[in-house]
């Protein structure tokens, strides 16, 4: 490729969703020369769909409550591979965030007494898990990700940050230093590829559940960020960690909100019974996500499911009344009704375990510095890399992420990179610019789709993918089918590295960013499969069939996996918060 | 299936075509049409337009579906084309890139004009402003718009006049931090609406009320913004 033009800036946000946006409006406020590349309008970005709420200990519903509570209930929910030190800078920092996108302007549903509305979401606790369930999770209606993300928008219009939309993030460029000194894009309208240059530059990509045939995630949510850190070499953490949505559509695979069980709705298998009291007897329905979507699957497989083939179970809401379905879950009625074609006022939504989350990602520390490992085994900060939200694994998450806890990360961690990028600059960084060499190589992969000119379509691999991961990285996992997955992959990737882009053309070219998101998926659905399977326990979302019990011994520990030689290792869960005492593992029960 | 699909690429094509298409659709469930743009997307990738949560919150892929604007992934087929003839178009009023892909920048800047963001001029307290429910509820059917366009594009005043009219989308924006009890610049809003053409260029045709994907009244924010600057005149 010849020379590529050329932008420059301090510091580059590759993503326009909740988190992308919150350190794009730190970095803007500093007066730093900064942009925000997205490939969609950001206010399309999947964050606005996120419905039920961001928790938080704000104590509007109960004036005691305590962000320790909350420390307690996301370190328990994690199965203890959170990062504690991560999790009490999230749960202590939360409230001044949420604070802070209430001054910005953020809808929030009101108390009686005008202060944010808090509702009860699964995992959630008061004193310890002593204290009975808590409501800590606050919302703007079922339509709280997209209050925070349009107003996110809009406080950057405000602020006057730079945005290039619809431009998609190819790969990242480092320097003869091994530091990332920017990436390049491809400008979708017009086709043109550009060296961004950066002295920072922040993954913001969001996750990656299109590896699934069905999800909740929105059809662009193809690990971009996680591809592009692979690929460059630096390590990905817990990646074998996927969360499965106890409530999905039946079949659509559109998400219906925690907060629906939150209000006080309730699962019912095929002969009406309130299944989730035999398997969670004091959360019930609101135990950790991974419970009851493990609780439900044991049920379809117990052939107590519902429906011609027994294979979902229902959501029941109508006894919670219209009036209240209408003030806290109106988008819920809608989406039932467009997707499920059923009204909740009257009858229950067919639902079933749906991947929605990507609890793994690029490791990093509390200020969104990417980590990778030396030869010794030790964390090292990659020089100019940034991750935030959920491409990121702080970790705050684990191996299981509570409900709301996905609004917060985007919020804190967001604000906590801009904040660190700032002081960095300050204090002034120079990076060498990339080679020649360089730049070829964030290029090559487009380059391969460019010279294509025969082979498989993009649209068949895909579908093969998305079913593979779909049959054997599910709730449950078994080893033997783990282990011929691995294989399956591997010529998958071949596959791929021969598939053809049919159409060539320059201007908004779709089918080119299906093809590079290919490449993406396959770097997350490989690594997915590889960890899935070297981690010989079950914990959290990941559970499986040979190996059925939590493994402390071994296991007590992050997976950490560089693609370059598909190796999988170790790295340490940090069990010591800055101000109180760790909380040590126990037996895990709701 | 009858298909017909406005095609159009600047690099290769003098003018836009409709091509025919036939897809056949699969037995027992009701597409929606985003489903169908899916289906033959993977029979001839280089149909392009923009999708992407394809459960009607993003506002990504607003289009013209059987001469009326919706969003593709949450309108049944048998909807649109209860007929039997499908015909999708991009969504009309703004230039188009490619296919069913228009450029928005038009509309972006007419909402950018209303300067969408909360002002208060006072300082923050330490956690955050009190809101009462009622005045709350002033916000719903405002601030659940998703920016698809399917207003505006549907709007004959915002068609002649893009660049003065703040269109339906806009003001329904407009409307919305005029109604919130935390914005202190209600003034200044309303000063920077009260020309020819910002808010008055709209003649109640309510194409934006019929086609909104949301269910939102665009004319009715419009009716009282206009209700404030009479009685701020008076």
């Amino acid at each position: 490729m010849s020379r590529l033009p050329t932008m420059e800036f301090d510091g580059v946000i590759v993503g326009g969703g909740g988190a992308g946006m919150r350190a794009g409006l730190q970095l803007a406020q500093s007066g730093l020369k900064t942009a925000v590349i997205s490939k969609v309008f950001p206010t399309r970005s999947h964050t606005v769909s996120a419905q039920g709420g961001i928790t938080c200990a704000i104590g509007s519903d109960d004036p005691d409550d305590d962000w320790r509570w909350h420390m307690y209930d996301t370190v328990k929910g994690s199965d203890y591979i959170g990062d504690q030190d991560a999790i009490e800078y999230m749960c202590s920092v939360g409230p001044e965030a949420v604070y802070e996108l209430e001054h910005m302007g953020l809808p929030f549903t009101r108390t009686e007494s005008g202060r944010i509305y808090q509702r009860p979401f699964g995992g959630q606790s008061k004193d310890y898990g002593k204290g009975g369930q808590a409501s800590r999770t606050c919302a703007a209606e079922d339509r709280t990700g997209h209050a925070l993300l349009h107003t996110l928008y809009q406080n950057n219009l405000k602020a006057g940050t730079t945005f290039l939309n619809e431009w998609f993030a190819i790969d990242l460029v480092l320097n003869q230093d091994g530091e990332v000194c920017g990436l390049v894009a491809l400008e979708i309208e017009s086709g043109e590829v550009v060296f961004v240059k950066s002295r920072a530059t922040v993954l913001a990509t969001g996750g990656a559940g299109r590896i699934y045939a069905t999800t909740t995630n929105a059809l662009m949510n193809t690990g971009d960020g996680v591809g592009m850190a692979l690929r460059a070499g630096f390590p990905v953490q817990d990646i074998e960690m996927w969360q499965f949505h106890p409530t999905g559509i039946h079949q659509a695979g559109v998400l219906v909100t925690e907060g629906c069980r939150g209000e006080g709705g309730y699962l019912v298998n095929k002969d009406g019974e309130r299944f989730m009291e035999r398997y969670a007897p004091t959360a019930k329905d609101l135990a950790g996500r991974d419970v009851v979507a493990r609780s439900m699957i044991l049920e379809i497989m117990d052939g107590r499911g519902v429906g011609e083939d027994a294979d979902h179970v229902l959501l029941k809401l109508d006894h919670l009344g219209e009036d209240t379905l209408r003030k806290r879950l109106p988008g819920i009625i809608e989406l039932s009704k467009t997707f499920a074609h059923v009204d909740p006022a009257r009858e229950p939504i067919p639902v079933v375990p749906t991947c929605h989350y990507m609890m793994g990602g690029v490791p990093t520390n509390i200020h969104g510095q990417a980590l990778t490992q030396g030869v010794d085994g030790a964390d090292r900060v990659v020089g100019g890399l940034y991750a935030i939200g959920e491409v990121a694994c702080v970790s705050v998450h684990g191996a299981n992420r509570l409900g709301g806890n996905s609004l917060l990360d985007l919020v804190v961690f967001g604000r906590a990179a801009g904040i660190h990028i700032e002081e960095a600059m300050r204090q002034g960084i120079d990076r060498r610019g990339p080679g020649e060499e360089d730049l070829a190589r964030a290029t090559a992969r487009l380059e391969r789709w460019n010279g294509s000119s025969s082979g498989e379509s993009v649209a068949d691999l895909k579908r093969e993918l998305q079913r593979l991961m779909l049959v054997n990285f599910n709730v449950f996992r078994s080893g033997e089918n783990m282990r011929s997955s691995i294989g399956e992959l591997a010529e998958l990737r071949e596959r791929i590295a021969r598939a053809h882009l049919a159409d060539k053309s320059r201007v908004f070219n779709t089918a080119r960013l299906e093809a590079l998101e290919l490449d993406n998926l396959l770097e997350v659905a490989e690594a997915t499969a590889i960890v899935a399977e070297a981690r010989t326990e079950s914990r959290g979302a990941h559970a499986r069939n040979d190996y059925t019990e939590r493994d402390d011994d071994n296991w007590l520990c992050h997976s950490i996996y560089f693609a370059p030689d598909k190796r999988v290792g170790k790295r340490s869960v940090n069990f010591t918060p800055q101000t109180m005492e760790p909380f040590n593992p126990t037996e895990r029960s709701y | 299936m009858q298909i017909s699909l406005y095609r159009f690429d600047p690099d290769t094509d003098e003018s836009p075509r409709m091509d025919s298409l036939e897809l056949d659709l699969p037995e027992g469930r009701d597409l929606m049409v985003l489903d169908v743009l899916e289906l033959l997307k993977a029979e001839d990738s280089s149909i392009a337009y923009r999708r992407s949560c394809r459960e009607g919150v993003c506002g990504s892929d607003g289009i013209n579906m059987n001469g009326r604007n919706g969003l593709a992934c949450i309108t049944p087929v048998s909807e649109a084309a209860p007929r039997g003839k499908l015909t999708l178009r991009p969504l009309p009023g703004l230039p188009v890139v490619r296919d069913l892909v228009v450029d928005m920048s038009q509309f972006y800047r007419q909402y950018e004009k209303i300067e969408p963001w909360l002002v208060n001029d006072t300082a923050p307290p330490a956690r955050e402003r009190l809101q009462s429910p009622e005045d709350r509820e002033k916000l719903n059917g405002l601030y659940e718009c998703i920016l698809c366009a399917c207003c505006s594009t549907a709007c004959p005043s915002f068609w002649w006049n893009p660049d003065k009219f703040v269109g339906p989308a806009g003001l329904l924006q407009a409307y919305r931090f005029l109604a919130d009890s935390r914005d202190t610049a209600t003034a200044e809003r309303l000063a920077a609406l009260e020309d020819p053409f910002s808010v008055f260029r709209c003649r109640g045709i309510m194409n934006c009320v019929s086609v909104c994907p949301k269910g939102l009244n665009p004319t009715r924010a419009i009716g009282k913004i206009r209700t404030m600057l009479l009685s701020q005149g008076i």
